[in-house]
């Protein structure tokens, strides 16, 4: 404990790191998603082949793919763009197919009665489709945002700075608690990411919570 | 004024839905489109908001061609309720009735205000409005469907299928209610159902479709069932069945209407006012 203490600074330098890293992939990953799921939402083949193509792309392993990236972007090896960069395509291949199976999910019916009332294809889209689709969004999100946060940790083995690095460097150097502070943080950063997640569902998306009324028909 | 030109649909894998249809409808009057699935009604009414285009002929509004229209325009003019209400479930009761308003651009404190007006003329309590359609019951969600299509007070009133998804009861009371609503507003009413006794209740001219869109028959209620065109009109409106062949009996100096089985379906006054409907 008093290892934490005297490394309070180190700790949150590190946290701090491991956040602006995070969120960009997250954001990214996510708003990608969306006009990627749309388009091949409504043609069958593209779909079945992308869900395919994103599975393999997560099927990349994340350390050398953290050492190819700067090859192609021109960045340092510590860069933590790379990182940022590595993660949005993870995210891609975990949020392309969820976020299509959300959209496909929404209700023939309900987007033909919005036509049928004057949507414009557009405004059906972001009005109807998008927010109806959204409980299975956030879903796809939490384990996005996750998963995002545990993967960040993989730069720390090439020096980038983040959480990782706690549990590298604790684990070289045989300190204990560094690495623990390490775990214990990293699951935390998830769990708040998470919670936020679902309290902004919650505000957002609020007719998705109200009990049905016993009986009532869709 | 609505018209149908010599319309046919037939879809890109080779599906005909509907030959060739001519049918006029008159500004103010209720026609229902009546048959089975596969008859091609809904398809139909489609074609006059354009969610369906025709591949021959064309639909007509007061003499336009529709498909010269910009489609999102003329939906946001013509009112649509369909089957199971299509209510967006993620907007409350108030806000899917404003749809039409609020896309047309009317602000959405006005188009509430006329909202919670229109909840009270399709009968229901404005108490409502703060609910999503999830919370309602089917009957009370087709009431709202209603007050929807109302909103932007349209010329021309879709519906299709409206009152299928609900129960017996609650289907007699909703068309009552659309009897009521038809007398005060007089809307051109283009409806589709596959009930017979809904069709006779509601239309004043009804047509009568065969699969692929071809007029069996078409008039008023009275004209169909004094004088059905053929069998398969005659077996659809039930002429041969018990319940439509009635005859007088007089039991203690009234004169009762009796049907074929010898169940009582009413008394018979003498023609004062209002005709009786069939």
């Amino acid at each position: 404990m008093t290892w934490v203490l005297e490394n309070l600074d180190l700790l949150g330098s590190r946290l701090l790191a491991h956040v602006l890293q995070a969120i960009p992939p997250i954001l990214l990953a996510f708003v990608l998603s969306l006009p990627i799921a749309k388009l091949i939402a409504v043609r069958g083949w593209l779909r079945t082949s992308l869900t395919a193509g994103a599975g393999l792309l997560y099927a990349i392993p994340s350390l050398p793919l953290f050492i190819v990236l700067p090859l192609f972007l021109g960045t340092s090896i510590r860069s933590p763009l790379n990182i940022v960069v590595a993660l949005t395509i993870y995210g891609l291949a975990l949020m392309v197919p969820s976020a299509s199976e959300a959209l496909r999910a929404v209700s023939g019916d309900t987007l033909r009665a919005a036509t049928a009332q004057g949507y414009a294809p557009l405004q059906r889209f972001w009005q109807v489709e998008l927010p109806l689709a959204g409980p299975a969004l956030v879903a796809g999100l939490r384990v996005l945002a996750v998963s995002t946060v545990s993967l960040v940790t993989v730069g720390g083995v090439l020096g980038v700075p983040s959480l990782g690095m706690l549990f590298i460097d604790g684990f070289q150097r045989g300190i204990l608690e560094e690495i623990l502070s390490g775990i214990v943080l990293t699951v935390a950063l998830a769990l708040l990411l998470d919670l936020l997640i679902v309290l902004g569902a919650r505000v957002a998306l609020p007719w998705a919570r109200t009990p049905r009324r016993k009986g009532a028909r869709a | 004024m609505i018209a149908f030109e010599n319309v046919g649909k037939t879809y890109p894998d080779g599906t005909t839905a509907v030959e060739d249809f001519s049918l006029e409808i008159a500004s103010h009057e209720a026609v229902v489109l009546v048959g089975t699935s596969g008859s091609g009604k809904t398809t139909l009414l489609r074609m006059i908001n354009r969610m369906v285009d025709p591949s021959r002929g064309r639909v007509a509004i007061d003499g336009e061609d529709v498909a010269g229209l910009d489609p999102v325009r003329l939906r946001r003019s013509i009112g649509y309720v369909m089957q199971a209400s299509g209510l967006l479930p993620h907007r409350s009761v108030l806000d899917n009735v404003t749809t039409v308003p609020v896309l047309r651009g009317t602000s959405r404190r006005e188009a509430r205000s006329r909202a919670l007006e229109l909840l009270e003329t399709v009968g229901l309590d404005p108490a409502l409005a703060r609910r999503y359609p999830s919370q309602l019951s089917g009957g009370q969600q087709q009431r709202v469907g209603v007050a929807r299509a109302l909103a932007a007070d349209p010329n021309i009133l879709l519906m299709d299928e409206p009152f299928g998804a609900v129960d017996p009861i609650v289907r007699a009371d909703l068309q009552q209610e659309m009897l009521r609503i038809q007398k005060e507003l007089h809307k051109t009413i283009v409806f589709v159902t596959h009930d017979i006794d809904e069709a006779f209740l509601l239309g004043d001219r009804v047509v009568l479709l065969r699969p692929g869109g071809v007029v069996a028959q078409q008039g008023t209620p009275q004209e169909i069932l004094a004088a059905p065109a053929d069998d398969f009109v005659r077996s659809f409106v039930g002429a041969d069945r018990g319940t439509r062949t009635l005859h007088v009996e007089e039991i203690e100096g009234r004169r009762i209407v009796v049907d074929a089985d010898g169940r009582a379906a009413g008394v018979l006054e003498p023609p004062a006012g209002g005709a009786a409907r069939a």
